[in-house]
């Protein structure tokens, strides 16, 4: 556990490839470490550094400003109820507080049998179906006390194998193949596109 | 006004399979693209200059107008789409994403093309795993068949569009915020100026951030032309929008109306649209804009969704989300629960809205717990007034970006009008004595008068 294995290695430095400037890639990098490991460990930031060009502190300094890095264990599920103000309007706050209950655990910890991972969650752009939540980032809309209760039952007897495991988001990933690609656009490497070339320039220059 | 002009960027929604490129190249898919590279990037420019097509982010700002601010003869410029929808109350951008990636995707590739930007970087905010699989699954589609990648449609148009997606923090919506996220950093916002990345932006290189919801109406623009869609929409709000009424109505929902001439009252009340508010209760106030925007009342339900006349009044249209709140709704709840949201969404890099924030919503969970004083509903104004000299709209800023400002509306909202509640809470009479100017936060007569 910990380092990308063999094959997320080619796969980090595909991500890698596509941008200008190596360092963008951290986050989309931090995302794999935790599909591999369910969490984002060190060793997996130390190899994400050594893969950027960067220092393991700086891999870090980036990671830690974003709420979805869990740097410790969080169980095969984490359950996000929203409780910003259009669900706090249609009873999140009681959906989470029955999601605590059903869960034996407050918001911010993780379920007796260690499977789930709870949160009281903002804004996940659902407003108008609230109240609503997310299991691993898979919106669940309107969702009722029963329903939350079928939903848990559901996960819990492995009945929901369209919800991968913490850590995964899009189970398809972009592919760029070498005979379709544009190229990166360097920013010290790239004049004038050539599409734009014995045309009309724009004219408006900008404000600083 | 109700209007009955159709639909342009949620034609698809009805289909099951509208995210897939077969469903997309039966309706009309990649028609805009083929129009645009028949003419100039010149010509694609103008057109989308005579569209007036605003921004559809938040801020409102003439899309067509910020293409122009690329300084002449530096290479190379770049896209970045701001798919990192999170203001509180707005849903759109996930579903144009999730139902019509190619609609946006092709809104990309008319705009690198007409503006010559060199690469584009699809940003997709982290906890929408189905926008990110469905816009990946699009890209994939669409590089094979040759709409993207290099030489699209046998030009000599090339660029490549790279999906990247975020891992949590409001903060990142803001376009600097944005882009030193992009660059693999703390998403905190950059020092202004230069006011427009398009300046400098993507590794101090010129930038185009431009919003999903405003990319995806370029294929229609190109297709129908800009003048089409001038005609739709009144004043300086042309065209069409999506707005998200989420609360106490109805039927909440997203729709997609005609800009400038259809009212909140349409939108709210309409039996087409929301129904009302639900259980026939009566109105107490609505946030017409996502949880940055001051909060309006019964007296601004026939304003039209037009963006002056909404900033006229003191308030914005913001991000296209109006969140109502009737009769029963607990006012000081709810302005804590905006509160807490940019206190904890407050990146840390501005004192005033580091401290300011978390100091707010300390004191609104004194006065809501029943610790509060009478005095404290001052103090919020008093610190709001730190963070937002003169609590006026359009807001002052003592900080790099408009998060901090933001947490002000919800207070001076709730106090200015809604003061009673505040002191049931705090069990005695309250006195204000710091001053809100901004437009809604001011008694209907006054506002009449001043």
């Amino acid at each position: 556990m910990a380092r990308f294995n063999q094959e997320n290695e080619e796969l980090a430095r595909e991500i890698i490839a596509r941008y200008p400037v190596l360092k963008s890639a951290t986050i989309p990098l931090c995302h794999l470490a935790q599909e591999q490991d369910g969490h984002l460990t060190d060793e997996a930031m130390e190899h994400i550094a050594e893969l950027l060009g960067l220092t393991p502190a700086e891999v870090l300094g980036t990671a830690s400003f974003y709420e979805m890095f869990k740097r410790e264990p969080v169980g095969k599920y984490v359950v996000n109820v929203c409780t910003s103000i259009s669900c706090f309007l249609n009873g999140g706050d009681e959906l989470l507080e029955h999601a605590e209950s059903r869960l034996g655990t407050k918001a911010g910890g993780r379920s007796d049998d260690g499977l789930f991972f709870l949160e009281g969650y903002e804004c996940i752009a659902a407003c108008t179906e609230a109240p609503c939540l997310q299991v691993n980032y898979r919106y669940f809309h309107r969702i009722s006390n029963a329903e939350f209760d079928e939903l848990i039952d559901d996960l819990r007897a492995g009945r929901r194998d369209d919800i991968p495991p913490h850590g995964t988001l899009a189970l398809v990933r972009q592919r760029i193949s070498e005979d379709r690609a544009a190229g990166v656009a360097h920013p010290d490497g790239s004049g004038q596109p050539v599409w734009l070339r014995d045309r009309p320039a724009l004219q408006d220059s900008a404000p600083s | 006004m109700i209007s009955d002009a159709p639909p342009i960027i949620t034609t698809r929604f009805g289909y099951d399979d509208s995210h897939t490129l077969d469903r997309f190249l039966a309706t009309g898919g990649y028609a805009g693209l083929r129009a645009a590279l028949r003419r100039s990037p010149q010509q694609v420019v103008e057109d989308v200059k005579a569209a007036s097509l605003l921004g559809r982010g938040g801020a409102g700002f003439p899309a067509g107008v910020k293409w122009g601010f690329p300084p002449a003869n530096v290479w190379p410029r770049y896209l970045v789409v701001n798919g990192d929808e999170s203001e509180p109350g707005t849903y759109k951008d996930r579903m144009l994403m999730e139902r019509d990636p190619h609609q946006l995707i092709e809104g990309v590739l008319i705009a690198c093309y007409a503006v010559g930007l060199s690469q584009a970087f699809l940003y997709v905010r982290g906890e929408m795993a189905l926008a990110q699989e469905r816009i990946a699954n699009a890209l994939n589609e669409a590089y094979e068949v040759g709409y993207v990648g290099r030489n699209i449609l046998g030009t000599d148009f090339s660029v490549d569009v790279v999906l990247h997606w975020g891992a949590g923090a409001y903060i990142v919506g803001e376009e600097t915020g944005l882009i030193e996220s992009l660059e693999g950093n703390r998403g905190m916002p950059r020092l202004k100026p230069p006011y427009f990345p398009a300046a400098i932006g993507l590794y101090q290189k010129p930038t185009i951030v431009n919003n999903v919801e405003t990319l995806s109406n370029l294929p229609w623009i190109v297709r129908n032309g800009g003048d089409k869609f001038a005609a739709l929409g009144a004043e300086t709000s042309k065209g069409m929008r999506m707005f998200a009424v989420s609360g106490h109505v109805n039927k909440p929902g997203v729709y997609e109306v005609e800009f400038g001439v259809t009212t909140f009252r349409d939108l709210i009340e309409a039996p087409i649209y929301c129904g009302g508010v639900r259980h026939g209760k009566r109105l107490k106030a609505f946030i017409p804009g996502g949880a940055s925007a001051p909060w309006f009342y019964e007296e601004h339900l026939d304003l039209p969704l037009e963006k002056v006349t909404v900033d006229k009044a003191g308030s914005m249209l913001g991000s296209g989300a109006i969140v109502v709140m009737d009769e029963d709704t607990d006012v000081v709840r709810a302005c804590h629960r905006v509160v807490r949201f940019f206190a904890k969404e407050s990146c840390g890099k501005c004192t005033p809205c580091r401290e300011g924030t978390s100091w707010l919503e300390k004191i609104l969970e004194r006065i809501i717990g029943g610790s509060g004083r009478p005095e404290d509903v001052d103090l919020l104004l008093d610190i709001c007034d730190n963070i937002s000299p003169g609590i006026n709209w359009p807001p002052r800023q003592t900080t790099i970006c408009p998060l901090g400002p933001s947490t002000v509306s919800p207070i001076a909202s709730a106090v200015s009008r809604f003061r009673h509640e505040f002191e049931a809470y705090v069990g005695g009479p309250v006195e204000v004595t710091v001053p809100m100017n901004g437009l809604a936060y001011r008694a209907p007569e006054v506002a009449a008068s001043g």
